[in-house]
């Protein structure tokens, strides 16, 4: 499947302004279905306010070997935005303050950028007690200069969180291109062999669901039996826990939903199971998300929206956490894929 | 008047049924999510025999429905066609055991 990144392509979506009128217009401009804003205010949860800051997120960049078709980063080999040393000091810098327990470095694939062990070092000698690497697991597979990534992970104590899409390969092929569900097998082994997802072994492996197509994630418990009975009978691997995520529509995601014209029913379905129960815990009330430029947003979606957070303090060379907390979350139509049914979050399901 | 009988939108107003005749509707909704909760069947095997059955009655609202909670479960295609082998087999089969009273009849008729 020859895939190239919308920036690659010059589709009209990579322009994000595109994308929010998309979001804004059409059945929700014409009053069919009601905007996010107006959804939250009916529970008395509008503005959204950030809650206690537990989670900064870092995207490392937008490169990764792969070219998802969902992907909501447009990631891939053509993306040359990486972080520079610079910034990832600056990250430091506000880490060494914060009161967010969990560092979570994402991308692209955020161990192609060169300064990726660097910043994990730099960071592990600060003490954040919860580290989180989200990889794409092919990457361990792509070069020999990625195939210690799994000692490396266990020597500082990495939660590794890692996407398979699904525990067969034609799904999983089909998403994220061919040859990449018999890699990421191979990753997952690699990952196990070091004690990853193993028992007792205290190094955190859990994987990333999210659907194949224009449909909701569905029951996280009854998703990780499939997968852990699936995943262990066919190649005995182990995995922590699964995180059921919905696809947000933005981005590669929202170019196929146009496409495929399955927008304005999948559009619908997130209404329809829209959740004022998931809005309690959505990522973006403990979540803060830099991006590897240092901009400030309130979450990896908004990101790739250019929708900087609603503060004074919007770049991380700035950063003051107490005078960043006192704001209003940013929201789109997007925001409903966060709150459909069980909620989604990095972490997976919030309710 | 719609030019159709079926129109994909109104699987949405399903719920709507209630409203002429609301005891019974709800009853009706209360019992069909009991039936779809976990019990000593998983909701999965649940989510396949209402795909078998629904090609069998050859509703179109509930082909839709549960192709689409097939999927969000992780039921992939060859289990979904595997169900409605199933469901075809039983057909065929109900058809060709009438067979046996037209061979009773036939015999019976004829010298």
């Amino acid at each position: 499947m020859p895939y190239k990144s919308l920036h690659a392509r010059h589709n009209q979506l990579a322009n994000t302004q595109k994308q929010l009128e998309i979001l804004s217009n059409g059945i929700f401009g014409d009053g069919e279905l009601p905007y996010f804003s107006e959804k939250i205010k009916e529970s008395e949860q509008y503005p959204l306010r950030p809650k206690t800051l537990e989670i900064f997120q870092v995207n490392l960049g937008y490169m990764c070997n792969q070219v998802c078709t969902h992907c909501h980063v447009d990631a891939g080999p053509d993306r040359k935005e990486i972080m520079t040393r610079e910034t990832m000091q600056l990250c430091l810098d506000a880490i060494k303050n914060t009161r967010a327990h969990t560092l979570d470095l994402t991308g692209g694939a955020p161990e192609m950028n060169p300064d990726f062990r660097w910043f994990v070092d730099e960071a592990s000698k600060i003490g954040i007690k919860d580290f989180i690497v989200r990889s794409n697991l092919t990457i361990i597979e792509a070069n020999k200069k990625y195939h210690d990534l799994p000692e490396f992970f266990k020597q500082h104590g990495v939660h590794v969180v890692s996407s398979l899409p699904f525990y067969k390969k034609d799904k999983t092929d089909r998403q994220r291109g061919d040859g990449v569900f018999n890699k990421s097998i191979d990753a997952l082994k690699r990952l196990n062999s070091v004690g990853y997802g193993r028992e007792d072994s205290g190094l955190k492996l859990d994987l990333v669901y999210n659907p194949s197509g224009a449909f909701l994630p569905g029951n996280q418990q009854s998703m990780e039996r499939e997968f852990k009975k699936a995943l262990k009978s066919d190649f005995d691997i182990d995995f922590n826990n699964l995180f059921t995520i919905t696809n947000l529509p933005i981005s590669r995601f929202l170019e196929y939903l146009i496409a495929s014209e399955n927008y304005v029913d999948y559009m619908t379905a997130l209404v329809d199971a829209y959740n004022p129960a998931a809005v309690s815990n959505v990522m973006c009330r403990n979540t803060l998300s830099v991006s590897w430029d240092g901009w400030l947003y309130d979450c990896d979606f908004n990101q790739m929206l250019g929708l900087k957070v609603n503060s004074n303090i919007k770049h991380i060379s700035a950063y003051n956490e107490t005078l960043i907390q006192d704001r209003n979350i940013v929201i789109s139509q997007h925001c409903y894929g966060c709150t459909a049914g069980a909620g989604s979050s990095c972490q997976g399901a919030v309710v | 008047m719609q030019k159709t009988y079926y129109d994909p939108a109104d699987l949405k107003k399903f719920g709507k049924i209630t409203e002429w005749s609301e005891e019974r509707g709800k009853k009706f909704f209360e019992y069909y999510g009991k039936v779809f909760e976990e019990g000593s069947l998983t909701e999965r095997e649940k989510s396949l025999i209402a795909l078998a059955v629904a090609h069998t009655i050859q509703c179109p609202y509930c082909i839709d429905a549960y192709t689409t909670d097939g999927l969000q479960r992780g039921i992939n295609k060859e289990e979904m066609m595997e169900a409605l082998h199933v469901a075809a087999a039983i057909r065929g089969g109900a058809t060709l055991v009438h067979g046996v009273q037209m061979m009773n009849k036939y015999e019976k008729l004829s010298m």
